[in-house]
């Protein structure tokens, strides 16, 4: 497909995919969604009733120039820039959307996306992705792609042209909550990550230096994992909760048997698993020879370790934290149910108050931070990777 | 000078090195040789302590090894692995530099003598100092392996079947430039093979190592011309013993005074190429020259012929 796409004249067969996809969705689903209050279920309302004219059709023209591109042009800058063109559309004009169909002044009517606009959301985020992987960017660059998404959102929230959407309207009412909940959803994430690897690396270790330790540990770490995130909750509550009971110290320290305790304890023992098993694996990597000879020379076992084994195993072990870092930044969604906080708080709330906006509310972030750290810490193990392969 | 001691090593039941005891001359090369599983690794392996011996010691200049710390023992004896065991992460300067800067050495100093041994293996500092080891060749890769095992001018060298992995070509080259490097340093070195050529090539004595014994250990012509075991005359050959004793000697060594005629053989080839030489072209005689082409002596087909007997 790469080289038929490099001469611009064959067909792109996922650039196909997404313009059918998109002009299905545009003619078929609902673009826009009005409710008279949040809790209603709402009626569709095409563009072109609510809008003036001139800017359904200026959309759906910029609409078709994204599929011509998709299906027929094969450069990759410029599949990548009408893309964002298209997404650019996308936005003003469901924005335009909320502030055309909100009476001024009026804090109580929704509008939401509709299927539509989310399809039509996917297919030109695909089509971007798409263009993105093909140019084949480093690291870097790839970090610098995600700095100036996530300066292009910023500006656009900024803007206030959004501010007339469901979701947005459920912000303004959790503002406050909402910087709260994601401090917290952060650093349960991070802390418990932080505390797997503190214990994870040094276990690993062992395992790798202790061949007899391997199969029982990875096997007892493997069985933790296979326990559902919510019995696990449960069952750590019985444990924590007698200990603060028995121990008013433990309490002191913000320890029950709800809440971030058993929350962090969960997500650490969700973390040991990949941490350990990739320490296991990088270290066994690393060339016998290697380490036979740095012995022969006279380095002693701790600079064999610091010097020359955990540099060369950094890439695996690091591949190991981004899969724990990613798995617990949507696990801490679930912790919400226990009184740990996070994102999870305005999904859970939601879905008792069929709202769904605020589960919006509570998802989009979650969705958003588990890929950046994705795209952040991916970049980082190529790079470390390259010089030394 | 190395004493190995009754050295012997056990894993469990069973003995891989049944007290060995030989003395090892200092600045020569000494080759252990021996089929896989003969103890020969290991033995090597005793002597820096990578194995820790069961029994017996080993004493290197009048210095138990076990009076210190392994891992400063070790930084004073060189050592080189098959498939030279180089550090990926690290560039080929900053690999030779590794036990010098162990010892503490001033950078200036470390600088200078990683840019001798890369001048000395061949190798062009300007060109291979900053590389990365999967940027060279196996041939290249081998000698900064050396080079590395060199760096702070250790007195003994240990190596594990250090040339296995490299193509015969190159293996021959290899062997020539240690045994140049081993004469210009006066480096002791203790190799292992399980390639009897390479022994005979490199070894001023050789130890034939088998069960964990140590069957006989001399000069390669002894080997050859009076083998203490059958084994040791299988390992060495009887198809072609004659020609191994050739090879063993240098045309210069054999020379005789006189009138000289014939074809001209350098005084550093082996006699086992002069008796070639002489077979090729017919010639009943050949000249040897030493390496500034001045004649030094001559040798006959029938003087040839009488180094390839025993006694």
């Amino acid at each position: 497909m790469k080289t038929t796409a490099a001469r611009g004249y064959a067909v792109e067969r996922l650039g196909t995919l997404l313009s059918v996809g998109g002009l299905a969705a545009t003619l078929f689903l609902p673009f826009v969604v009005f409710k008279a209050n949040r809790i209603v279920p709402g009626d569709p309302r095409s563009l072109l009733q609510i809008l003036p004219i001139w800017a359904p059709l200026a959309f759906y023209g910029v609409l078709i120039l994204v599929a011509v591109t998709a299906v027929a042009i094969g450069a990759v800058w410029v599949r990548l820039a009408v893309a964002l063109v298209g997404l650019a559309a996308l936005t003003l004009t469901i924005g335009a959307a909320g502030d055309a169909l909100t009476p001024f002044g009026n804090k109580i009517v929704r509008v939401s996306p509709g299927v539509g606009f989310w399809i039509l959301l996917l297919c030109l985020g695909l089509m971007l992705t798409d263009a993105i992987t093909r140019l084949r960017p480093g690291p870097a660059t790839r970090v610098g792609f995600l700095a100036l998404f996530a300066l292009a959102g910023g500006a656009v929230f900024a803007s206030g042209i959004l501010d007339n959407l469901s979701v947005m309207r459920e912000y303004e009412v959790n503002a406050g909550r909402f910087v709260l909940e994601a401090r917290r959803h952060v650093s349960l994430a991070l802390g418990s990550v932080s505390a797997a690897v503190i214990i994870a690396v040094p276990v690993g270790i062992l395992c790798h230096r202790v061949p007899r330790l391997r199969a029982g540990t990875l096997g007892t770490l493997n069985l933790i994992q296979t326990i559902p995130s919510i019995a696990l909750f449960g069952i750590l509550m019985v444990p924590l909760g007698a200990l603060a009971a028995a121990l008013p110290i433990v309490t002191d320290l913000g320890i029950r048997g709800i809440g971030a305790a058993p929350a962090v304890v969960a997500l650490f023992l969700y973390s040991l698993l990949p941490v350990v098993a990739n320490t296991v694996v990088g270290l066994g990597r690393v060339p016998s020879a290697t380490v036979d000879a740095a012995r022969g020379m006279g380095l002693t076992s701790w600079q064999i370790l610091t010097d020359i084994e955990l540099i060369l195993a950094f890439p695996v072990i690091l591949t190991g934290i981004r899969i724990v870092l990613v798995q617990n930044i949507g696990l801490v969604t679930v912790a919400a149910l226990i009184g740990a906080g996070g994102f999870g708080v305005f999904v859970f709330q939601g879905i008792n108050q069929t709202a769904m906006d605020l589960v919006l509310l509570g998802a989009l972030p979650t969705v958003t931070l588990a890929f950046s750290c994705a795209v952040l810490l991916d970049a980082l193990v190529e790079a470390i990777n390259r010089p030394a392969r | 000078m190395i004493e190995i001691q009754a050295l012997t090593k056990q894993y469990g039941s069973t003995t891989v090195v049944d007290c060995v005891s030989i003395d090892i001359v200092r600045g020569s090369i000494t080759v252990i040789v021996g089929t896989s599983g003969s103890g020969k690794s290991t033995l090597l392996r005793m002597i820096n302590r990578l194995v820790e011996p069961t029994g017996g010691r080993v004493i290197i200049d009048g210095r138990d090894t076990t009076s210190e710390p392994a891992h400063l023992m070790r930084r004073r004896i060189g050592y080189a692995i098959q498939g030279h065991g180089l550090f990926p992460h690290r560039t080929v300067a900053q690999n030779i530099a590794t036990v010098p800067r162990l010892l503490g050495w001033e950078r200036a100093r470390v600088a200078a003598r990683v840019e001798d041994l890369l001048n000395i293996f061949q190798l062009d500092p300007g060109e291979f100092a900053s590389k990365f080891p999967h940027q060279l060749s196996g041939g290249q890769q081998q000698r900064v392996g050396v080079a590395r095992a060199l760096a702070a001018e250790p007195t003994v060298l240990l190596m594990d079947e250090p040339f296995g992995a490299l193509d015969p070509i190159i293996r021959t080259k290899a062997q020539e430039d240690l045994r140049d490097i081993q004469r210009r340093f006066g480096t002791t070195i203790v190799l292992v093979t399980h390639d009897i050529d390479e022994a005979f090539r490199l070894g001023d004595r050789v130890a034939v190592m088998s069960h964990g014994q140590v069957l006989q250990y001399d000069r390669p012509a002894v080997l050859l011309t009076r083998p203490a075991d059958p084994f040791v005359s299988r390992l060495t050959g009887t198809g072609d013993r004659a020609m191994k004793l050739l090879a063993l000697t240098t045309a210069g060594e054999a020379a005789e005074p006189g009138p000289a005629q014939g074809p001209a053989v350098p005084a550093s080839a082996s006699l086992r190429e002069v008796l070639s030489d002489l077979l090729w072209s017919g010639a009943p005689e050949a000249t040897v020259v030493d390496a500034d082409g001045t004649t030094c002596g001559r040798l006959t087909l029938a003087g040839v012929l009488g180094h390839g007997r025993p006694g």
